[in-house]
């Protein structure tokens, strides 16, 4: 028995939490095959093998999910399992005549197996309404509609490429969804309503001027407060961060921003972030219906007209942002040229371009 | 169960993907847990969020790790006025035994809501809504049993890394024992926020960067080789004989036009000077090429989210780093203490490394922190005519000495 108040032990030594196989290969592993989607296959140069099987999950897990976790990896893993940084749970099998019936319990136990290679992989998201003060719309619901739609996907590895989508439910962008194939995010369009007694009484004031991106925030000397300019308010939420009395929260006119074409691998092009699709869908609970089709629509445009191992944003760089807009049937609207600081460099300096009908 | 009806969150628990909502009602025996569930019923209703700031909150002798969070009407949802996040660090790589699992859930049992999040955004173990008074008995507990917090606020946040060698033919070094080693070394950076804003880390074995380092980490630590790609004759051979265009699909699409394939002799080469190990070759043929052998890895700088003034992705500052596990990475460990020095002398409040090189310039990091500009630190060198001197650069001319 420790002693209490012990402090600055660090996390669990990963060695303890190796199966016997991994440590076995450790930095041996020879080659990988995807033999079905949620299914990979490792060989060794040592000549072992080891299955991983991936189940999705909603990320929000009760203990008691995380005991039948438990089960299953002792009962098929030697009592061994890992996340992965989408979300997913892997089951690490080291005899191949478990992987059948592995999937077949994470299956009835309703934990779909899928999400490697050219499937759709989980997505990766933020708190929302759960437990964020700041969040414009919820994350696990918007996800979990989604997910229901694109559910094939995650079970069928014959997309053109790689799917990443992910969620963030404000503009602090948690786990920075900027750079995937496709990312939807909550946004404000109003600015935040001050409330000035509180600004007077919980905020510092120079902090919340600097934290505003365009300069549009003054201070009030009269009230002992701050002033918005509203023609310099982007709605980014960023004052409310740092002074609760500068409330943005407005369900009416908040809402979702869809953006495509991002990706973080470095394999044949670098990384990049993904450009504004659709403005803004309506934040409509349970189901955000109008958010759902949206990228459904996204998705099988990209399906249809992507060739064999392009990205979201290979497509696109392709075919041209303007062909993009026309295939998707999405207007192109004011809202997607860019008026922030680096905006320059986004304008079309070249008079090579394609017409659109 | 409450009575409470929850038409909202009940349309939820239909469809295939496994549903959040059945997760919350599984631990509804919890009267916290149950009045979340009705607290997140009422935010369906009035489609907004009914949580206040943090307050200050915590355990002793750590400023960070717990995140404070308060209803905004406590008086109709007494249950969850207090419901605070804990963020316990995850083993590198989030490896995990079934007994390290269920003892998590124990504790989280007898302390907290029973929810988690496996893992949150950054990679902690992220205990979901708690009262104050059992942060501490908590955190205890969780010592007591080889747990211990991550980062929250003005700190390192938790470093993370990919599944590197434990489970990667591609991984150029040992991205869990760094991850693991840079945890332990910098505990107190981790635990004790006293910087101008967040600072991450996150380690990628390679350049496929499956933790996305490039996009949201402020220091990015990405695998690479110096020699060359590694070709297993044979196995090209299978690939091309099991109809494999290999052509199309590998040598097309490689970014310098580095690679070949004969058809005839089904022979695949590598112009390895002029590769840029960008691992897609690797990516589409595993059986037949592999990382090199002389590895380490690229240090990058200033990736983050949009927050305040645009999101940037990390860019290049030491191209090849041998990262050299015998001396504890001291090499690597040198270069972030000066790092964060230079940082955290500079930087206005919430401003990240990112935005504090671009309001200062990128000579005077490279300067500061005692690095020497490279060509490949820029897409391109700079196309206006700005630039400054230093002044031991420039011909000195003493008072009065006028011709």
């Amino acid at each position: 028995m420790v002693a209490k108040g012990r402090t600055d032990i660090g996390p669990p030594h990963y060695e303890e939490m190796l199966p016997q196989i991994i440590k076995d290969n450790y930095g041996k592993w020879k080659y990988f095959e995807r033999i079905k989607p949620g299914v990979l296959k490792h060989v060794s140069e040592t000549g072992d093998e080891l299955y991983t099987v991936r189940a999705g999950s909603p990320r929000l897990l009760s203990i008691t999910s995380l005991r039948e976790f438990a089960d299953i990896a002792d009962k098929y893993c030697n009592g061994h399992l890992r996340f992965t940084s989408r979300h997913n749970v892997e089951f690490l099998v080291d005899d191949p005549e478990k992987v059948e019936p592995l999937i077949a319990e994470l299956e009835e136990r309703g934990w779909p197996v899928g999400g490697t290679g050219n499937c759709l992989n989980n997505i990766i998201h933020t708190q929302g309404w759960i437990h964020c003060h700041s969040a414009a719309t919820d994350a696990s619901g918007p996800v979990k509609a989604v997910m229901d739609e694109l559910f094939d996907y995650f079970k069928t590895d014959d997309l053109p490429a790689k799917l990443k989508i992910s969620m963030a439910c404000c503009l602090n962008m948690c786990g920075a969804v900027h750079c995937s194939d496709i990312a939807f995010v909550g946004i404000h369009r109003t600015i935040p309503k001050i409330d000035d007694e509180g600004v007077a009484k919980n905020c510092e004031i120079p902090n919340v001027i600097a934290a505003c991106p365009t300069g549009a925030i003054r201070p009030n000397p009269k009230a002992k407060s701050v002033s918005v300019n509203e023609e310099k308010c982007m709605y980014c939420g960023n004052c409310y961060t740092v002074c609760p009395s500068m409330k943005i929260i407005d369900p009416e006119n908040d809402g979702l921003a869809i953006f495509v074409g991002g990706k973080v691998s470095n394999a044949r092009s670098g990384p990049s972030f993904s450009r504004l699709a659709i403005p803004w869908v309506p934040n409509n609970p349970p189901r955000w219906d109008e958010l759902v089709s949206a990228i459904k629509n996204l998705v099988e445009i990209w399906v249809k007209n992507a060739k064999k191992g392009e990205r979201y944003g290979e497509w696109i760089e392709r075919i041209g942002w303007e062909k993009f807009f026309e295939i998707a049937e999405l207007p192109f609207t004011d809202k997607h040229i860019d008026d922030f600081i680096f905006s320059v460099p986004t304008f079309r300096t070249t008079t090579n371009f394609k017409y659109t009908k | 169960m409450s009575d409470k009806k929850r038409p909202l969150l009940d349309e939820l628990k239909k469809g295939p993907w496994p549903s959040f909502v059945k997760e919350m009602e599984k631990q509804a025996g919890n009267k916290m847990t149950e009045e979340a569930i009705d607290l997140l019923e009422r935010s369906y209703e009035d489609k907004m969020c009914h949580w206040k700031h943090g307050g200050i909150v915590g355990v002793r002798g750590y400023g960070g790790g717990v995140i404070g969070r308060y209803c905004d009407i406590p008086e109709e949802f007494p249950n969850v006025q207090e419901f605070h996040t804990m963020r316990v660090n995850q083993p590198s790589g989030w490896f995990y035994t079934s007994d390290a699992l269920r003892n998590l859930a124990d504790i989280w049992e007898k302390h907290g809501s029973g929810l988690t999040n496996m893992h949150g955004a950054t990679g902690d173990a992220v205990l979901l809504g708690t009262t104050t008074d059992h942060l501490q008995p908590c955190f205890d507990e969780l010592a007591e049993n080889g747990w211990d917090l991550g980062g929250s606020g003005s700190d390192l946040r938790t470093p993370s890394c990919c599944v590197g060698p434990a489970r990667c033919n591609n991984a150029c070094f040992d991205t869990l024992h760094l991850c693991h080693n840079l945890t332990n070394e910098y505990q107190d950076e981790l635990h004790r926020p006293m910087w101008p804003y967040k600072f991450k880390i996150k380690i990628s074995g390679c350049a496929n960067d499956c933790v996305s380092s490039i996009a949201r980490a402020d220091l990015s630590i990405i695998g690479t080789w110096r020699d060359s790609i590694r070709i297993d004759a044979e196995a090209v051979k299978e690939y091309a004989a099991s109809g494999m265009d290999i052509q199309g699909l590998v040598v097309d699409k490689c970014p310098t036009k580095a690679c070949a394939f004969d058809k005839e002799k089904a022979e695949f080469t590598v112009d390895d000077e002029n590769c840029v190990r960008c691992m897609h070759c690797i990516n589409k043929m595993p059986k037949a090429l592999r990382i090199g052998k002389d590895c380490g890895a690229t240090i990058l700088i200033g990736g983050k989210a949009t927050i305040v003034q645009s999101a940037f992705l990390s860019w290049v500052i030491v191209p090849f780093m041998k990262l050299n596990k015998e001396d504890g990475y001291a090499e690597l460990k040198d270069l972030l203490e000066r790092i964060w020095e230079w940082w955290d002398e500079n930087a206005k409040v919430r401003e990240r490394i990112g935005e504090l090189i671009y309001r200062k310039g990128m000579r005077t990091f490279l300067k500061e922190v005692g690095l020497e500009p490279k060509a490949q630190m820029v897409h391109h060198p700079r196309a206006n005519p700005y630039f400054f001197w230093w002044p031991d650069e420039l011909v000195q001319k003493e008072e009065g000495d006028e011709k």
